[in-house]
């Protein structure tokens, strides 16, 4: 009976846990069952999630796009659910990486979150997690940018809850930022309503094409571009994520590294592709002229920036802005082989950054900091996680059989089919920079024994524990085998774009 | 804030309050026909509380609305509303069909609305109620 209602089931089941989640200890505030229940209650509403994504992905390949009416009212002018390749492949990363986190959370949450606060904290992750797959989910203008603020307020709070009190500052940054992004791309919603009357998408792209002279299209195109740019945190707009995610509780990094870029990466392709087109997009308002340099300057700035960093997290967090710049330069390539590069890569480095920020979560649990010099000597007393960060660093910078190696080789052959030599020279020279700043870690774990006075039990092992350790490693086995047989993330990406271009 | 307060202001409030919380269930359950809505009436039925919190302190309004009381509520308005496009789900309809809640389609959406709008009203009211509660415990500590 629940088989047809997969589609909305996908965002209702995290959307009512999420308040019996803040129910849940009503015996006795703060107490620790109630705590362990809400834990228990959203690692399987992940799985949940996870097992729909997975249901949608064998219907969508079987039977094509899912349609699905919400309120039973028929689509142009009800809210309709569309689940298609492009949405089902981002869904599947969104909820696979949220049951990842889950299962990895309880120990690191126990230790960074205020006793009193955690059931509050897995309810705000459900509600960001509901948001995320509504966002993929909907086929309605307007309903994307309510799910974008859904999912946005609650990470503000969630990244308020880290432990150090720049956290606080950094969170209101990407409030104030993430508040200007949603309204521009609200502005344009609202603009591209006032031309059209209408808000479904597969509406819109087919009453766009006669709009092109009017002064309203471009303007609203314009407020796309840079609100959702904003929420990507393309190069100039960038400067609410390294904060965000350095100070970030750990579990809550690992996730919004992994899913909220990628989400706003969807909502790009969506738009621009889905609604508008890619002949109007590339032809009539030249995106790729303005995203190119763009994503040049984000992968050498951010990756060059990201060499000189102390703090690991916020490191990382850099390298996330570089890495966004090889999903859009892939985009602005303005071809079928660029976007389906880029695609892939916003799979790929999915998984390599949750990988490498749940690593850092296991070296907070153990030693309290990602400090640089920490690491001097861990890769003796932690040697699963600096294996685990050693094997994710290398899909980073993209050598061959790892995950990273397929999406850059791709992204490489798209930019030399347009004889595009200066794209190509920057991707291999981030990768060159990548392997500047992880080998800062690499030597520093390796290669430098731990002073004694950092810390007196400096020749403990003190591995983090199973529970955080297997999910790791789930994703390090993750970047080995999409690095080494690609018909799943090559071949949907393939179909996803096939079926967006014209 | 156990200070008390001018006789005025305190009879002035009394006056106005229970006019301010008639007029949040009229823009609550009139919000079918008219202008209104769960959102308006939840924020107008805070508003009523707030201004008894401000004449009579925090201590004495949460005699009446206990914190740990209004924090359940802020999930249960919300639970209502999903719960409503459960319950379509299971009667056979789309989700938030609400042709389906009811032997006929016109009462179906008369409820299916009614009790949507309910569940906006608790948790808007709710978290209104809580935030000032937290920032005025914040400012008198």
């Amino acid at each position: 009976m629940l088989s047809q209602h997969l589609a909305v089931l996908q965002v209702v089941v995290p959307l009512i846990c999420a308040p019996l989640c803040a129910l849940l200890p009503l015996a006795k505030p703060g107490n620790k069952l109630g705590n362990n229940l809400a834990w228990l209650l959203a690692t399987l509403v992940s799985l949940t999630t996870f097992i729909i994504a997975l249901l949608l992905t064998k219907e969508v390949s079987l039977h094509g796009v899912i349609s699905y009416q919400l309120g039973g009212w028929a689509p142009p002018w009800g809210i309709e659910y569309r689940i298609d390749h492009l949405s089902v492949y981002v869904l599947l990363i969104v909820s696979a990486i949220a049951s990842i986190t889950m299962l990895a959370a309880r120990k690191s949450v126990e230790q960074e979150i205020a006793h009193e606060k955690i059931s509050l904290f897995y309810s705000a992750f459900l509600l960001c997690l509901t948001g995320l797959l509504g966002i993929v989910a909907t086929g309605d203008a307007f309903n994307i940018f309510v799910f974008l603020e859904i999912s946005s307020l609650s990470s503000y709070a969630l990244i308020a809850l880290g432990n150090n009190r720049k956290a606080l500052t950094a969170s209101y940054q990407y409030l104030i930022m993430g508040t200007i992004g949603a309204t521009f791309i609200l502005i344009g919603v609202g603009l591209l309503y006032m031309l059209t009357g209408t808000l479904n998408i597969v509406d819109l792209q087919a009453r766009v094409p006669e709009l092109l002279s009017s002064r309203t299209l471009h303007a609203a195109f314009a407020f796309f571009t840079v609100g959702i740019s904003l929420k990507l945190a393309l190069l100039p707009l960038h400067l609410w994520l390294p904060n965000a995610y350095a100070y970030a509780p750990s579990m809550i990094t690992v996730f919004l590294s992994a899913t909220a870029t990628k989400v706003s990466l969807y909502v790009l392709f969506r738009f621009f592709f889905g609604l508008f087109s890619n002949e109007i997009t590339f032809e009539e308002f030249q995106l790729d002229k303005i995203l190119l340099p763009l994503s040049i300057l984000a992968i050498l700035i951010a990756s060059s920036v990201a060499i000189f960093q102390d703090n690991i997290k916020r490191m990382l967090a850099y390298s996330s802005v570089a890495q966004i710049g090889y999903m859009t330069l892939g985009i602005s390539l303005a071809t079928k082989s660029g976007s389906i590069a880029g695609m892939l890569h916003l799979f790929n480095h999915a998984l390599i950054k949750g990988g490498l920020f749940l690593a850092m979560a296991c070296i907070v649990l153990r030693t309290g900091s990602v400090q640089l010099k920490n690491f001097a000597g861990l890769g003796k007393r932690m040697p699963w996680t600096m294996a685990a960060i050693l094997l994710l660093g290398l899909g980073l910078i993209g050598v061959p059989s790892t995950a990273g190696f397929i999406s850059k080789w791709y992204l490489l052959i798209a930019a030399l089919e347009q004889n595009n030599w200066l794209a190509a020279a920057v991707i291999v020279g981030g990768s060159l920079l990548a392997i500047i700043y992880i080998w800062k870690i690499v030597e520093y774990a390796y290669l430098k024994s731990p002073t004694r006075q950092s810390d007196k039990y400096f020749n403990e092992r003190i591995e983090a524990p199973l529970q955080m350790l297997i999910p790791l490693w789930l994703l390090v086995a993750a970047n080995f085998y999409f690095g080494l047989k690609t018909s799943f993330s090559y071949g949907f990406a393939e179909t996803a774009i096939n079926n967006l271009f014209l | 804030m156990s200070k008390k307060r001018s006789l005025i202001l305190r009879e002035v409030c009394n006056l106005i309050v229970p006019a301010v919380l008639l007029y949040a269930f009229y823009v609550q359950f009139h919000g079918d026909y008219g202008p209104g809505g769960g959102f308006q009436a939840g924020v107008i039925f805070a508003a009523a509380v707030i201004l008894y919190a401000l004449v009579y302190g925090r201590e004495k309004t949460q005699q009446i609305f206990p914190a740990s009381v209004v924090r359940y509520f802020i999930s249960i308005g919300l639970l209502l509303y999903a719960s409503v496009g459960v319950a379509s789900l299971f009667m056979g309809g789309n989700y938030l069909d609400y042709n389906v809640l009811s032997h006929n389609p016109i009462h179906g959406q008369h409820l299916g609305i009614f009790l949507i709008e309910l569940g906006v009203g608790i948790t808007v009211a709710a978290v209104m109620i809580m935030i000032f509660y937290m920032l005025d415990e914040y400012a008198s500590r």
